[in-house]
């Protein structure tokens, strides 16, 4: 696979590094000669210098052949244009950016960009998963849906314990799909009861998510 | 968006043809360009913002002009009012000529110093019209 890396920050050159080691053909976009340099001393004729937002570098690259852009500068709006470009102008097969501002996240995918990766997200939801009152835990998003995997332990006064799944109202457009008891996983059926401490995994779309938290909470 | 010499000059042209005019600017000495005289609002803070533009009242605007120096945040900024605020009427700067086309294509309305600059220039110095590049 070729890959195209805009920005040698340490996000780019980390990635570089473990795509190299795997095998990829890689390329990194770096602005900065010095920082050019050091990777160039680090992983070898792998940089490319110049500003990966001009369509000119991007040509010189060959975006038109890489099998995939990432662009992990710490700018949203470079990130978000350069991608553009590159899938645009230059027909680049897969699109992956670095958000810093959460709030990107939809913009981006509304225009195009096909993944996001967010570290303040990310960091977001490690904090949710170890505050033990949290209720329903968004744990990702099915790529340009909104369908969401979440995840809820069922606390011991929830409408959802003691009858069987198919006699629980569920939201429309939901499933549960794996429950952990006593730390072993198993796929629950219409005839599976819940019990209060179950870790239940479930899809459902993310206007139904209030139906399903009202479900699994008594409050 | 941006309160340089463009947006500050174009905001005033404005005001003085009767528009309500909102200028957003990350430096607040850049709103002493509009001069005293000035009856728009001035905004501190970054338009690729969704909450700053909120505040600017691009909810209820008929139109949108990025001017700001970097053509990223031009593009992003005037697609954000393009897409998620609806606004009708969006017309953004943007230098790279290359770029321009690009997003051109992709339906924002673009206007390029560049090639507006150099046509300027090559038509004063020849007394012809400005040939077209294939860039």
């Amino acid at each position: 696979m070729y890959a195209i890396i805009a920005g040698g920050g340490k996000v780019g050159f980390f990635l570089a590094r473990e795509l190299i080691e795997q095998g990829h053909e890689v390329l990194i976009i770096e602005n900065n000669s010095e920082r050019a340099e050091f990777i160039a001393n680090e992983l070898g004729n792998v940089v490319l210098r110049g500003n990966a937002d001009e369509a000119s570098t991007l040509a010189e690259a060959g975006a038109e052949r890489a099998a995939v852009i990432i662009a992990v500068t710490g700018d949203d709006p470079r990130n978000l244009v350069l991608l553009q470009v590159a899938k645009r102008r230059f027909g680049t097969a897969r699109t992956i950016a670095r958000i810093n501002d959460p709030r990107n996240e939809d913009l981006f995918r509304m225009l195009g960009i096909d993944a996001t990766v967010n570290a303040t997200q990310v960091m977001l939801s490690v904090l949710e998963q170890e505050i033990p009152q949290a209720n329903l835990i968004p744990l990702l998003r099915l790529r340009n849906t909104d369908v969401e995997v979440v995840e809820a332990v069922v606390d011991n006064r929830s409408k959802a314990i003691g009858k069987p799944l198919r006699d629980l109202n569920l939201p429309p457009e939901s499933t549960i799909s794996v429950v952990i008891r006593n730390g072993s996983a198993f796929f629950p059926n219409g005839a599976t009861i819940l019990e209060p401490g179950d870790e239940v995994v479930a899809l459902t779309r993310s206007v139904h998510e209030p139906r399903l938290r009202s479900l699994f909470f008594s409050e | 968006m941006g309160c340089g010499r463009v947006g500050a000059r174009l905001a005033q042209m404005l005001t003085h043809a009767g528009h309500e005019v909102s200028i957003m600017d990350v430096t607040s000495s850049a709103f002493s360009r509009l001069g005293p005289e000035f009856r728009g609002t001035t905004i501190l803070g970054d338009g690729t913002d969704q909450e700053v533009l909120k505040r600017s009242g691009i909810e209820r605007a008929d139109a949108f002009v990025a001017a700001t120096q970097g053509d990223n945040r031009n593009i992003m900024s005037s697609q954000i009012a393009q897409h998620v605020f609806g606004v009708k009427h969006v017309v953004t700067r943007i230098y790279d000529p290359l770029r321009s086309d690009t997003f051109a294509a992709l339906g924002l309305q673009a206007i390029s110093p560049t090639i507006i600059g150099a046509n300027s220039f090559y038509e004063e110095l020849t007394g012809e019209p400005a040939p077209k590049l294939a860039i």
